[in-house]
């Protein structure tokens, strides 16, 4: 073995001292003190989901559905015909997306239905499934009062046009009440992981995401709408923008050393994206609301922040799998609090521990 | 919530017998593996007869060039992964050696192993040592990999070990994220094999255990490093062996996942280590997932709700701009 080797011998005084240096970054460097710990030839020891990509887009648009199904039962009922109208379209073509995404990767599409043969708390695929399940057909029924009128009178006249109009609204309305859990608990399928950044981010990231969904949805209302029937979308994506950056920067420091992955390399770059866009993006929706254009870009920009957002966190927890550091500190450190030993059980409270 | 999960029928942690909590009445004696690393020579008969009796694919010839260890982590066609770690430590003594007295050997003419010091030609003790460690699926108490899959694929046998059921499987991979030490993995080839798309781990060879026999790695291991049986039993003569280490002056043995009150409930499969558990590439103190899902369900349904109190006024401040 070479002797450049030896920094990397599992157990070594090279291991001991292996921690990555960022030249940026101040005030982070603060709050995470420089982590040592030992580990097996630096190899991962937690697994990456096989998720590729295509998931990143399946959390944006479940969220930009859910918060669309909202925005066009409040249209609804407050009689915003453009508003209403856009807004189902968009949730109708984001839950079907994010249906495609998700039956996309799996490594044997052809037997999703063995997803619906067992409902299990302990699983938020398994709830989400049905969540989705439940939620995409209302939200389907929900488009009838808008594509009924576009038919061709030949095909209007066979199908029960009246009985689809009138069912619009009262699906419309589930699907509004199944939207929250929509746009809610994909947080939850990543918390519910051995993934360190997403583990950590347990108690936020609901609201991250929830804000998220907001922000997306208001965004796009804003992007489609003329100005005398965004008030609602404006508010509605304002609001979420200012939710998800305040509870993105409490998640940040409640995660510890795990928060370093989502200021480094590609979740870095999308986090600092989803910052500036959603924060422009809702300063500009304020200031401009006189404005088509400037309502337009702003509502563009705040949808462009909440997928920046989902970005990061997705590629956060990935790194946050690669490299041992973040599953031994934080480990350690709990095990070491304790005095050693396995007994977490009695060490920790149930519900309350991190 | 989590009172709404157990009243499920399911405990979520503690200690208990993971086969009768889930519904076998009167299964047989829970089993498992005790690794003792101790006595572990680094010969990976176990990987090799793991993978000849599970029919297991090669995943690639590749040397690794860090250690004898070229299979480097635990894989869905890698049930068995023997570690390597290459430690500088003080020269020792040979009558410190803690390895069990041999029985009488019987002289085949071979050039034979011996212990350090014990031929005459043999060269000084040096400052190093390995370790060597057989790892392997840990067969929770509460699996977490068990817990998140969403087609029940994944479930506990009456001998309270965990099986992934192929035909079941839709490859979703979130067990995958969910195994806090690593371990379970979707398989991406050869094409052709029956099992790609599917996750795959260890079975603690399932098939062998309903015909009353013991495990294929069990079975091959030369030194008895691997030993399979009752867990309550092994975990008695593991405590015994830790106290014969720690006597022969072994600082830092210790058991790894033989408490039933760590965070997964105590694992199947346990370990004795001559280090600190990160050092073989073991997550010093993992919790199963599902400790926690009763507060994640309710961070989520506040969420919900803020989201919905929040459209509900985004509408109740006025239709218009
Ligand atoms: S070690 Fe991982 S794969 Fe094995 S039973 Fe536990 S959670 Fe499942
Ligand atoms: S990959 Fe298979 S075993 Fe794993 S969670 Fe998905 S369905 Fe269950």
């Amino acid at each position: 073995m070479a002797d450049d080797d030896k920094a990397d011998v599992p157990g070594g005084p090279g291991q001991r001292a292996r921690t990555r240096r960022r030249g940026r970054g101040g005030r982070e460097q603060l709050v995470v003190p420089p982590a040592e710990f030992r580990s097996y030839y630096g190899k991962p020891i937690v697994k990456a989901p096989p998720w590729k990509y295509d998931i990143a887009a399946y959390l944006f648009l479940g969220g930009l559905a859910g918060g669309s199904s909202l925005l066009a039962a409040g249209a609804d009922l407050a009689g915003l015909p453009n508003q209403r109208r856009s807004a189902r379209i968009v949730a109708l073509g984001g839950i079907t997306g994010s249906l495609y995404y998700l039956v996309h990767d799996l490594g044997r599409p052809e037997r999703f239905h063995h997803m619906l043969r067992v409902l299990k708390l302990t699983s938020p695929m398994s709830v989400g499934t049905w969540i989705l399940s439940a939620y995409g057909p209302f939200a389907g029924l929900a488009l009838g009062q808008e594509i009924v009128p576009l038919l061709p009178e030949k095909l209007a006249r066979r199908l029960p046009t009246e009985l689809i109009s009138r069912a619009s609204r009262p699906a419309g309305l589930v699907a509004a009440l199944a939207a929250p859990a929509v746009a809610s608990y994909t947080a939850v399928l990543l918390t519910d992981t051995s993934l360190p950044s997403w583990s950590a981010a347990r108690r936020e990231l609901p609201f991250v995401f929830v804000g998220s969904a907001a922000a997306a949805s208001g965004g796009v209302g804003l992007l489609l709408n003329p100005l005398d029937e965004s008030g609602p979308a404006r508010r509605l994506a304002v609001g979420g923008a200012a939710l998800e950056l305040t509870a993105d920067q409490i998640m940040q420091r409640s995660m510890g050393i795990t928060a370093e992955p989502l200021h480094e390399g590609r979740a870095g770059k999308y986090h600092r994206a989803a910052q500036v866009l959603t924060g422009a993006g809702a300063v500009g929706a304020v200031l401009g609301r006189r404005s088509r254009l400037l309502s337009a870009v702003s509502g563009l920009a705040m949808a462009a922040g909440s997928a920046c957002t989902r970005w990061a966190v997705f590629h956060a927890g990935m790194a946050s799998a690669d490299d041992p550091k973040y599953v031994v500190v934080p480990q350690r450190e709990r095990r070491d609090a304790r005095g050693g030993g396995e007994a977490y059980a009695e060490q920790v409270g149930d519900d309350r521990a991190r | 919530m989590s009172a709404f999960l157990s009243d499920l029928g399911r405990s979520f942690f503690g200690d208990i017998d993971p086969a009768e909590d889930n519904g076998y009445s009167d299964p047989p004696p829970r089993k498992g593996f005790f690794t003792d690393t101790s006595v572990c020579i680094g010969c990976k008969a176990c990987e090799v007869a793991c993978k000849e009796w599970n029919l297991i694919p090669e995943d690639g010839v590749e040397l690794s060039g860090m250690s004898y260890d070229n299979t480097q982590a635990l894989g869905a066609s890698t049930w068995r992964h023997v570690a390597f770690i290459e430690q500088e430590v003080p020269a020792r003594v040979a009558e410190a050696s803690v390895a069990p007295a041999p029985s009488a050997p019987v002289d085949l003419g071979m050039p034979a192993p011996t212990l350090p010091g014990d031929s005459p030609d043999a060269a000084e003790p040096t400052d190093f040592r390995w370790l060597m460690e057989s790892d392997v699926c840990k067969h929770c108490t509460h699996a977490a990999c068990v817990d998140v899959c969403p087609t029940g694929a994944l479930m506990h046998t009456e001998f309270g070990t965990v099986v992934v059921q192929n035909d079941i499987c839709n490859g979703c991979g979130y067990c995958v994220s969910a195994c806090p030490y690593g371990v379970i993995e979707r398989r991406s080839g050869p094409a052709g094999n029956p099992a790609v798309g599917i996750a795959q781990k260890c079975t603690l060879c399932y098939d062998r255990l309903t015909e009353g026999q013991t495990p294929a790695c069990a079975k091959a291991c030369p030194t008895d490093s691997i030993q399979f049986g009752d867990l309550d039993e092994l975990r008695e003569r593991a405590a015994g062996r830790l106290d014969q280490l720690v006597e022969a002056g072994e600082p830092n043995a210790q058991l790894y996942g033989h408490d039933t009150r760590n965070g997964v409930g105590g694992t199947g499969a346990f370990f004795l280590l001559l280090d600190d558990p990160e050092v073989y590439g073991l997550p010093p103190d993992p919790v199963v997932t599902t400790r926690h899902v009763g507060a994640m369900w309710r961070q989520a349904a506040l969420a919900a709700v803020t989201l919905l109190g929040g459209a509900v006024a985004a509408f109740a401040a006025g239709g218009g701009a």
